[in-house]
């Protein structure tokens, strides 16, 4: 990847008039030497996959440990109901999330994006948009690039693991591309796009990574939701014409500056936070005497 | 790195760092062997030795050791695979000195009797760095066609080896080197932006002073 800042992506998108869907796929041709086509067909297989995800999820599963596995299915028949708070689409997208987020504790495929603890925001905004809003495949595989751009400089700049830099680098990565990705959706500029992200990804700055038992459930299911919803918000305040005081290149840098200062017992060692709580050390007490039972 | 280390891989889960990288970790040690493993010991370090039974891991690594994707629906039951192809994997947690929080250490033996010691590290999204191969420290990711190549500390080999590339049109996108002692046994990794001809490996394997050459496609 040739671009270090959404700075410079925004500037290409600026000075070559391209949408900043194109300046990223241009660039993915370059880098890996393949054709347009070849590669927006490796961009297809990713939202196929992510459907066929979506789609596949069992209400009925749970996780190895038993903590979770069904929120998906609740918030659905909560949604249906039809008298949600956040209304109908944010409530679906919270379904969407907690659904992909189960699928993946319970070890079924699903697409990484950034990372598998992360996996339920992006798919969980996209495939809401596809369905309430009637979007071409073709629209949203371009906002698939649009996310992934984002998440690159993020990789580039920052990191993308919690064990690096606690959860804002996983769902809060994952809700900068997919705040991103919801402004291209809407038509938004390169400067929104930017915006969106930087307003994503300050919102969830801090978020430590703390899984009780060190096991990617609890309570990474459920900040999918957040990351999703947080999406939304800060797609709605880009388009609406809202900017983020700090560039967005500055807050990744920011959270990478978070991330190092963060405690190891933060980063994913299932030490710290919620993780280090008495019902999180009794869950995790209970589950390594199953592990004992189980060797 | 590339958009697709970003939007995917799509992998069975529940994690990318300790459940998809280390299914690559153990397939790119399974390529640097060379064959059917036989048995493993393999240590696990940091978050890997914290946390890796609960996010599969163990299950992982045997995996990618058995040859399995990132998206095999086995990978949840590689173990009992493992158990049925007669090969034994061991497991301990070891503290490794200035290392990723994800690393594990994997001794390797094949069916022929290779041994191999590999230290790699997974850096998050699923993607991994091989750290050390045996006593010798590198960087290889295996994101781009990979060439280790083991040879003697001599003088003109790396000329040669990038003549040979080069006569066969494979340009050299990265090249690291490095050594145990002077004149003692060297290391050249070669990262291409082609793949390379396997009639391509075999002169390199005949040029003299060069011990070992072991090609890694992603």
């Amino acid at each position: 990847m040739s671009f270090h800042s959404i700075e410079a992506i925004v500037n290409v998108s600026n000075n070559e008039k391209k949408k900043f869907w194109e300046v990223i796929l241009k660039d993915d041709c370059m880098e890996r030497d393949v054709t347009p086509e070849e590669s927006i067909q490796g961009m297809e297989h990713m939202w196929q996959s992510m459907l066929d995800a979506t789609y596949s999820y069992d209400r009925n599963l749970l996780s190895a440990s038993g903590l979770v596995g069904k929120e998906g299915g609740l918030m659905e028949d909560y949604v249906k109901a039809g008298d949600t708070l956040s209304g109908e689409f944010s409530a679906k997208a919270i379904a969407r999330a907690l659904q992909m987020g189960g699928s993946n504790a319970c070890m079924k495929r699903i697409v990484a994006a950034p990372t598998a603890g992360a996996c339920g925001v992006m798919p969980a905004v996209l495939t809401t948009y596809y369905e309430e809003k009637k979007a071409s495949k073709e629209d949203i595989v371009h906002a698939l690039y649009v996310g992934a751009g984002i998440g690159q400089v993020i990789a580039h700049r920052a990191f993308i693991a919690g064990a690096a830099g606690g959860c804002q680098a996983e769902v809060g990565s994952a809700s900068a591309m997919a705040a991103g990705a919801l402004v291209a959706l809407r038509g938004g500029s390169a400067e929104q796009i930017s915006n969106a992200c930087a307003i994503a990804l300050k919102n969830l700055l801090g978020l430590v990574c703390d899984p009780v038992a060190g096991l990617v459930e609890v309570p990474c299911v459920k900040r999918n939701a957040v990351g999703a919803v947080n999406a939304l918000a800060a797609a709605d305040m880009a388009l609406a014409g809202v900017t983020s005081a700090i560039p967005a290149d500055q807050v990744i840098d920011a959270m990478r500056a978070v991330g190092e200062s963060m405690d190891t017992g933060l980063r994913e060692t299932g030490e710290g936070g919620l993780a280090a709580t008495p019902k999180g050390r009794e869950v995790a007490r209970r589950l390594r005497g199953l592990a004992d039972v189980d060797a | 790195m590339n958009i697709f280390d970003i939007m995917g891989p799509v992998m069975v889960g529940p994690s990318s760092s300790h459940t998809a990288g280390a299914v690559r970790i153990g397939l790119i040690t399974r390529k640097l062997l060379g064959e059917e493993p036989k048995s493993a010991l393999i240590d696990l370090h940091g978050s890997f030795a914290a946390t890796g039974v609960g996010h599969g891991t163990d299950k992982a690594l045997i995996a990618g050791l058995l040859g399995m994707q990132p998206d095999d629906m086995r990978i949840p039951r590689s173990d009992v695979f493992a158990k049925e192809l007669g090969v034994d994997i061991q497991f301990d947690k070891k503290n490794v000195r200035n290392a990723h929080p994800n690393t594990a250490v994997l001794h390797v033996e094949g069916k022929s009797g290779r041994k191999l010691c590999v230290q790699a590290s997974s850096i998050g999204g699923g993607r991994i760095e091989i750290n050390k191969i045996d006593d010798t420290e590198m960087n290889v990711t295996g994101e781009k066609p990979t060439l280790v190549i083991q040879n003697q500390d001599i003088t003109g080999l790396v000329a040669k080896v990038a003549a040979t590339l080069s006569d066969e049109n494979v340009n050299i996108a990265t090249m690291q080197l490095c050594r145990d002692k002077r004149g003692g046994v060297a290391v050249m990794v070669i990262e291409t932006d082609q793949g390379v001809q396997d009639h391509c490996i075999q002169t390199l394997k005949g040029i003299d002073g060069i011990k070992e050459v072991t090609y890694i496609t992603a």
